[in-house]
């Protein structure tokens, strides 16, 4: 799988540069996002930092000042000196506060809307993903987009840039002061720096491979827990606690020895930098004095001569600079773990959006007697189909009937395993068209193709004579109602999923629809009735229930042509002479494609497409293949056939 | 929460000692980091003494060592205490999946799928992380704050009582953004949950929102809850955006004060009662004491917010399986009969309805027996209770005449093999899969038992054959053909009783009737049960049940239930007999 081979590399040096990347692109999002606040607050982030790197100096004014008037005992003349820095030192310290809180309301807001931005335009471009994204990743990865990935987004923008913005800062100005005071004694700590540089990358590389392996080995334990407490029943009737527990084991092990090498990296980097900070500290009093013992010539930008006073006072810029760096290496890891989190999000952002060319649009209609069409902007109960012709710019209407056409169709969902081969239906308006077959023989996949989840190779499929590929495919899909064995209900009442066919539909035209696919009788014994909260796609109903709200959800909709993949499979046989009744008035007036292996389910139909391995052996009515004798007979009558 | 806490407590087990040496070592590093600031001050000192090299080297040399040690101390901690809250949430793992293991259906039940993979995964990680914190700082704060605040008293003697004023507002500012700021945390986060719910089910059902041309609307749905979230977790954050601003007006009002106070008592008092390095010092401690406050207040933080994902950790620890061995278990199962006496059940003590009642079945070794009735009779919940996958609420099943709870539980599952309405296949190979049933399997049993299921000819048609992968979830295979490798799965058990429940409810007439024909030629000797919604599949057992809500409302062969019973008559017409009138 892709998301494999994906992991398997990410460690490596060219996937770091990807990482970058998307570093760069989420910070470009973050300014989108906010053109003019964004600029505004890194000034206030940096402005409010200031009040630390200032007040310093002005209370070396204040000790000098008490230096000179401490002798004297006199508080009264002092205090004309003293008491205007002290406001100075009020101001600073005003305004500092105010810039933080600034700074903090703004960030909090910033954050927060930005990460908004993030998830819904992944939302967005998510569901503009072809089908084949969905069946090709599993979907607890697609998931951990929107919780681990987003959450690294956050720490970035929150956390890690503006600290590493202030730190980066003050690490400049304490370079420059440096300088200022003298070059020898800031080439010492730069010497210093490259030991400690070093030191940290080896740390830091250590570090960032075993929480991208932590990460890993997170994702396979995960998985693995998803997997087995899915089939947990299984495991029991098998008696298989011993071995689940042994592979558990095994990748707990894994998971455990790389979060705890991942976290001592981690942990160990803040002692190294301080006390290479200290020992630094150390070789700078020893440089100084040695310097200043053997009298050596200084060399600075202020060309101040080297004096103890300027020993001491690198002594405290060193240590500035120390707790600044420290503070930039200890973002490194959440930057690290944001790019990597970037890179995922941004690779489904990037993934090939479904395509659609289509421009032929889906309207409401009037159809006036003879035969002419014209768009309504209200709901006519008729459709029709709007063809704009590039060429002269006229736009014609067609009435929308439900006729669907595969001509000489070939597919395959990987190249060079061909799937359908040369599968022709007609189906015309109001007709029931079954597929009948083996598992595997390809019935699914036609209807994935009616409605393009998947785009054939070779052939055409027309509807209504236009081909699919002109229909735009919110219409295309708007006009077939989908019912399949797998339901898929959502998080809401009864009602809402039933309306989910039709946005608009009022309340009793969706309490028709549950009629009309004998959803009714069992919903109003609901302790709510339409009113029940469905929770985790309707746990609290049996199966069969749940495949007859769906089949209500693709009546309310009222589409011209259905389809119905297995769609009573898991209704019992009593309920389903129930339910037929309304299936057949569902029917009625329809195009519809029935898959069903239960054969009494498609005896009715008006054509029986007999499927083996993609192609069509057999078709006709039921009486007609049943005289034929083929595969159908056989497959109808073979139960009783073996006796 | 001190309750739960206490009890996940016990499974640091044996990272106790990496737990102590953490203690100790950050104990260590703690007095350094209050030590080193004194010989650096020394350091500048003699340096502006203009003392000679030797006295710098002699204090350069301490420095070193104190560096020296401070690193080890450092390193040795932060290596233990990774190690400790790794090995802990390793123990937490192991020790919720065994538990796990052990549950019976009933407990299963109680936990979705979703809910326990969060608890395992998550929520371990909560409490790694929270546990890694307090033990790093639990000490350091603490001790930090005590030292410093003697040495600010002793140092700073009136001065300090700065720290009486500034203290107890910081103090106050943290619990009040704290009361406002974790009930909007923890109220985000279950919306945030929400949230990821609905996008799995978004993900779930692409199908249905494609199908309906209800991308948009999924997009509103989604940009609606999520700027929902938006809206309160910036509120969240604004409140908790208070503590930096408040930490500050702290420390400043300290410095100045300190600052003006001092510069004051310097002059008036001529340097007697405080100098200019005292000022400087308190400034110093001023700092060290708020921050460590500021540890303290997170690490307050860190726990509430991991009090939920404790509890819901300490949920599944305290669930008490359902159903355990008996104490002398009888471990042979004589033959494959079964009799069910009396039964009443129900899935749950809150159930309002028994599940099944007045059950009473007699089955031989050997026979072939059809369970049908409608959706919610039954069927699934009794053939549950045959391998003692649910105990009875009264009555007993017996399984070769013994009371299935006399038997020992993996000698009686073995015995009886069930193929689950729900059920799942695993990743891996398909003769990995079908080696859950034996895993001594030869290959010359795994195909016979592919060959019995009908599952040969497609497993064949693989290009990998037998060593074909299996997707998790088997989702690279179809339903037939699932359901007839589970099958295969539970006959290499060669189990004395076979239960297959809607088996083959997608696999096609034909290859039905030959799973059939295949189980009454190759293992005649075992009690085969069948649950399936056509009369065709159980048409020729020996004896067909049929239940209705819970009861059995008929008993008999396909020909004298098609006399007397009009539930049977009703589905016989439906499924068969309008078959044959078209011949």
């Amino acid at each position: 799988m892709s998301d494999n081979r994906r992991r398997r590399g990410a460690a490596s040096l060219s996937d770091m540069k990807g990482s970058m990347g998307s570093l760069k692109r989420s910070m470009k999002e973050y300014y989108k996002c906010f053109p003019k606040l964004m600029p505004f607050v890194y000034v206030i982030i940096v402005l409010a930092a200031l009040p630390n790197d200032l007040s310093p100096l002005i209370m070396q004014k204040i000790y000098k000042l008490i230096d000179v008037w401490f002798k004297t005992g006199d508080w009264e003349s002092a205090k004309v000196d003293i008491v205007p820095l002290v406001i100075i030192l009020i101001v600073i310290y005003a305004i500092g506060i105010v810039l933080s809180t600034v700074q903090a309301q703004l960030m909090a807001f910033m954050t927060q809307k930005f990460l908004d931005h993030m998830r819904c335009d992944m939302f967005g471009k998510m569901q503009k993903l072809p089908i084949r994204y969905f069946d090709s990743n599993k979907h607890g990865f697609i998931m951990s987009h929107y919780t681990n990935d987003i959450d690294t987004l956050r720490q970035l923008v929150s956390q890690a840039i503006p600290s590493l913005l202030q730190a980066g800062l003050a690490v400049a100005i304490v370079f420059v002061e440096m300088l200022y005071f003298s070059v020898w004694m800031t080439i010492v700590i730069i010497l210093g720096i490259i030991v400690m540089g070093f030191v940290t990358s080896k740390v830091g590389a250590g570090s960032a491979k075993y929480f991208v392996r932590q990460q890993n080995s997170v994702a396979a334990t995960e998985g693995y827990v998803q997997e087995m407490m899915n089939g947990q029943k299984v495991v029991k009737v098998f008696n298989h606690e011993k071995e689940t527990i042994e592979s558990f084991e095994k990748l707990n092990d894994e998971l455990y020895s790389d979060s705890s090498k991942a976290n001592s990296y981690a942990n160990i980097l803040g002692p190294i930098i301080n006390n290479i900070g200290n020992i630094m500290y150390v070789l700078i009093a020893v440089v100084g004095g040695v310097l200043v013992y053997y009298n050596v010539p200084n060399l600075s930008i202020s060309g101040l001569v080297f004096e103890v006073s300027i020993v001491a006072t690198f002594l405290n810029m060193s240590k500035k600079f120390m707790a600044n760096l420290n503070q930039v290496t200890m973002q490194m890891n959440a930057i690290v773990m944001a790019a990597a989190g970037a890179e995922r999000i941004f690779t489904l952002m990037d993934s090939e959006p479904e395509k659609d060319d289509g421009y032929v649009t889906l309207v409401d209609a009037e159809i006036k007697e003879d035969g002419t069409i014209t768009e309504a902007d209200h709901h006519t109960g008729k459709w029709a189909w709007k063809h704009p012709h590039q060429a002269d710019g006229t736009i014609t209407y067609q009435e929308l009937k439900g006729d669907v056409v595969l001509d000489m169709v070939d597919f395959s969902y990987v190249p060079g395993k061909q799937v359908l081969t040369d599968v022709c239906v007609y189906a015309k308006p109001g007709q029931k068209v079954a597929f009948v077959g083996a598992t595997g023989a390809g019935k699914t996949t036609i209807t994935n193709l009616i409605n393009r989840f998947y785009d054939i190779e070779d052939g055409k499929i027309r509807y209504d004579g236009i081909n699919v590929n002109k229909i735009r495919k919110d219409d295309l899909r708007r006009s077939l109602g989908l019912v399949l064995q797998e339901t898929n209900l959502f998080t809401g009442t009864v009602m809402d999923n039933i309306r989910y066919g039709k946005l608009d539909a009022s309340d009793e035209e969706c309490i028709n629809a549950a009629r009309l696919a004998g959803a009714d009788g069992f919903i109003e014994r609901l302790p709510e009735g339409y009113n029940t909260m469905l929770e985790n796609n309707g746990a609290n109903l049996s199966q069969g229930q749940r495949q007859l709200i769906s089949i209500a959800r693709a009546a309310v909709a009222d589409p011209p042509v259905m389809i119905l993949d297995e769609a009573t499979s898991s209704i019992d046989t009593r309920t389903e002479a129930i339910v037929a009744r309304g299936m057949d008035k569902l029917m009625e007036g329809r195009t519809v494609f029935v898959i069903a292996h239960r054969l009494s389910t498609v005896r009715n139909s008006d054509v029986i497409m007999v499927l083996d391995h993609g192609k069509i052996i057999e078709r006709g009515s039921h009486d007609q293949l049943i005289a034929e004798k083929g595969t159908y007979y056989r497959l109808y009558t073979g139960a009783f056939e073996l006796e | 929460m001190i309750k739960s806490a206490g009890k996940l407590l016990r499974y640091v087990g044996e990272y106790k000692k990496a737990t102590i040496i953490t203690l100790i070592f950050i104990m260590g590093e703690v007095g350094l980091e209050v030590l080193i600031p004194r010989i650096t001050s020394n350091l500048v000192d003699v340096i502006q003494e203009d003392a000679d090299i030797s006295q710098i080297i002699m204090f350069g040399v301490a420095m070193v060592l104190a560096a020296v040690s401070s690193l080890l101390c450092g390193c040795v901690a932060g290596v233990a205490c990774s190690r400790a809250s790794a090995g802990f949430a390793k123990n937490l793992r192991l020790t919720m999946f065994k538990r796990v293991q052990d549950f019976s259906f009933g407990n299963i039940d109680k936990f979705s799928t979703s809910s326990l993979v969060t608890r395992m995964t998550t929520d371990v990680n909560n409490v790694q992380n929270a546990y890694m914190m307090t033990i790093r700082t639990a000490v350091r704060a603490p001790f930090m704050l005590v030292l410093t605040i003697i040495a600010a008293f002793s140092v700073g003697g009136q001065l300090a009582m700065t720290f009486v004023i500034v203290i107890p507002v910081l103090v106050f500012g943290f619990i009040i953004i704290g009361k406002l700021a974790l009930p909007a945390f923890r109220a985000v986060f279950k919306k945030y949950d929400k949230l990821n719910e609905s996008v799995e089910e978004n993900v779930r059902g692409i199908r249905v929102v494609k199908g309906f041309a209800r991308e948009e609307f999924e997009k509103k749905k989604f940009n609606f809850a999520s700027g929902d979230i938006k809206k309160d977790f910036t509120w969240a954050e604004r409140v908790v955006g208070m503590n930096m601003p408040l930490m500050q007006l702290c420390i400043y009002f300290n410095s100045v004060f300190i600052l003006y106070v001092g510069s004051k008592m310097i002059i008036e008092s001529a340097g007697e009662t405080i100098n200019v390095g005292q000022v400087s010092a308190l400034l110093t401690y001023g700092m060290m004491i708020l921050m460590s406050l500021m540890m303290l207040s997170m690490i307050y933080i860190m726990l509430t917010m991991s009090v939920e994902s404790v509890k819901r950790i300490a949920e599944v620890l305290d669930e008490e399986p359902g159903i355990s061995n008996p104490e002398n278990p009888v471990f042979e199962i004589a033959d494959g009969s079964i009799d069910l006496e009396d039964v009443v059940f129900k899935y749950s003590d809150e159930a309002k309805r028994d599940a099944l009642y007045d059950i009473d079945l007699h089955i031989d070794p050997g026979m072939t027996v059809g369970i049908l009735g409608g959706t919610g009779s039954g069927k699934t919940s009794l053939i549950q209770l045959i391998p003692r996958l649910y105990d009875v609420n009264s009555g007993c099943v017996k399984v070769g005449g013994v009371d299935v709870r006399e038997y020992d539980i993996t000698a009686l599952r073995d015995a009886v093999s069930v193929v689950l309405q729900k059920n799942v296949l695993f990743s891996g190979t398909i003769r990995e899969n079908l080696m859950w049933g034996n895993k001594d399997a030869t290959d010359e049993e795994i195909k016979e038992a592919a060959r019995l299921a009908q599952a040969e000819d497609f497993i064949l048609s693989f290009p990998d054959g037998y060593d074909s992968k299996i997707e998790q979830g088997g989702t690279n295979v179809s339903g037939g053909q699932k359901q007839r490798l589970c099958i295969a799965r539970a006959l290499l058990k060669k189990p004395k009783i076979l239960i297959l429940d809607d088996s083959t409810s997608a696999v096609d007439t034909r290859t039905d009737a030959l799973i059939r024909k295949g189980f009454r030629e190759y293992i005649p000797e075992t009690t085969k049960i069948i649950i399936a919604q056509r009369v065709a599949s159980v048409q020729d057992a020996d004896l067909i049940v049929i239940l209705d809500n819970g009861r059995i409302v008929g008993k008999g062969t396909h020909d004298e239930l098609l006399k007397t019973n009009s539930i049977y008559q009703e589905i016989y017409e439906q499924q068969v007999k309008g078959g044959d009138s078209d011949e």
